[in-house]
């Protein structure tokens, strides 16, 4: 039981697939501009880790190891395809934002990392938890910055107003920078920095150190 | 004509650099950015590939899989679109396997400066993503030829002047919790900021 508690807990701080492995942010930056958007995004994304890391760790013994790449991507690929297909049916409009971010879900590096890091070792009930795990800790950083750009970007949380605009008569000027691409990159930036500062053990160690002034002894 | 095809590459070169504004291939971006020469040679490999990958997933896409693509084989009523990306993301494993096998035999020198980085590509978010944008615009063969080229040169350029900055910035002296990966994300951020300014440019 604990094992699957910590496989489940374990990513969304201590382990953080963004904060610390630096997986998966390729599409994390571009959809968090928007709270439901993002929110989307990330239920597209856990129970894809989720249903692939299950599926994997089924199939692990039988698949040969030159073109378990493959076979891996072929597994993630067809989820993909289901999730983007039943996307396309329940909230088209939200699938429309999203465009190419749900296809790039197949190139996501936490769902092949976890595939290949723990489904190949571990059986079909833990590979699903840890999956589940690594899908809420990349949903965590995901909410985070997008509450914060859509709360000072535009002044709202899930499209309703929290913060009255100026155009609307209210007296918030909205900050355009945060709905920028740029912001993204500072936002997580300074989140890795606020993670590391709580968990000093994930501080990476220096490439060179700084002496510091030596005193001169005279004579 | 050839103003249409130039505005294109340099629009996916700068405007819409694949790194900075779409944040595909962030990944590696950030993995492997530390040193000037694997960057150039990374840059190298991706803009290879894509220049390859991009119009062979064009003619699958207009051929294979669009609305009515088959009709050339008697069956005007089929759409398989659905089969996008798994078709995409296995031409792409494909093409990047038999370019390692061909550089391996025929340029032994390219294949040895890319080393490890042409197998990882295959994972990489920007190969993928030009393949997903050229089907989400509808462009033509030529267009996705010239965006293919373009979207790698920019991936390219974005990823040497990262490892150029980091180069220099591993020297100083960074707080704590911000060395390594959170100076590196403020230092695109930057970047990304800089790149930001060629968006009034039209040709």
């Amino acid at each position: 039981m604990s094992e699957a508690k910590e496989a489940l807990l374990s990513p969304i701080v201590e382990n953080n697939p963004i904060g610390l492995q630096i997986l998966g942010v390729c599409s994390a930056l571009a959809v968090t501009t928007q709270m439901n958007v993002a929110l989307v995004m990330c239920i597209a994304l856990t129970v894809v880790i989720a249903f692939s890391s299950m599926v994997i760790s089924i199939i692990r013994n039988r698949i040969p190891s030159s073109i378990r790449i493959i076979v891996q991507m072929t597994v993630i690929a067809s989820l993909v395809i289901v999730v983007d297909q039943i996307l396309g049916a329940v909230a088209y409009e939200l699938s429309r934002q999203l465009t190419v971010f749900i296809g790039l879900i197949i190139t996501n590096c936490i769902v092949m990392g976890r595939a290949e890091a723990f489904a190949m070792q571990n059986p079909p009930g833990i590979s699903f938890i840890d999956g589940i795990g690594n899908g809420l800790g990349y949903s965590v950083v995901l909410m985070l910055v997008a509450t914060i750009r859509e709360l000072f970007g535009s002044g709202s949380l899930f499209g309703f107003e929290i913060l009255p605009l100026i155009t609307n008569g209210g007296w918030y000027n909205p900050m355009g920078l945060l709905l920028l691409p740029p912001s993204a990159f500072f936002i997580i930036g300074l989140l890795i920095w606020g993670l590391r500062s709580w968990k000093t053990e994930q501080v990476e160690e220096p490439d060179y150190v700084i002496g510091g002034h030596t005193a001169h002894s005279a004579g | 004509m050839l103003e249409y095809y130039l505005s294109l590459f340099l629009k996916a070169v700068f405007i819409e650099n694949m790194a900075l504004v779409f944040f595909l291939g962030m990944c590696t971006f950030i993995a492997i950015s530390k040193k000037i020469e694997t960057a150039i040679g990374l840059g190298i490999a991706v803009v290879v590939v894509l220049t390859i990958t991009v119009p062979v997933n064009n003619l699958i896409n207009t051929y294979l899989l669009a609305d009515g693509a088959l009709a050339w084989a008697g069956l005007p009523d089929v759409d398989l679109s659905f089969l996008g990306y798994l078709s995409y993301i296995g031409v792409i494993a494909a093409i990047v396997q038999i370019l390692e096998m061909f550089l391996d035999k025929y340029v032994p020198v390219l294949y040895n400066a890319l080393g490890v980085f042409l197998p990882l590509i295959t994972v990489n978010c920007a190969i993928l993503g030009a393949s997903l944008f050229m089907v989400n615009r509808d462009y033509n063969f030529a267009e996705s030829m010239v965006y293919g080229v373009g979207s790698g040169v920019g991936w390219a350029i974005a990823i040497v002047a990262l490892a150029g900055i980091r180069e220099k910035l591993k020297y100083s002296d960074v707080p704590e919790g911000l060395r390594g990966l959170g100076i590196t994300f403020i230092t695109v951020g930057l970047m990304s900021l800089g790149f930001m300014s060629f968006g009034g440019i039209s040709l």
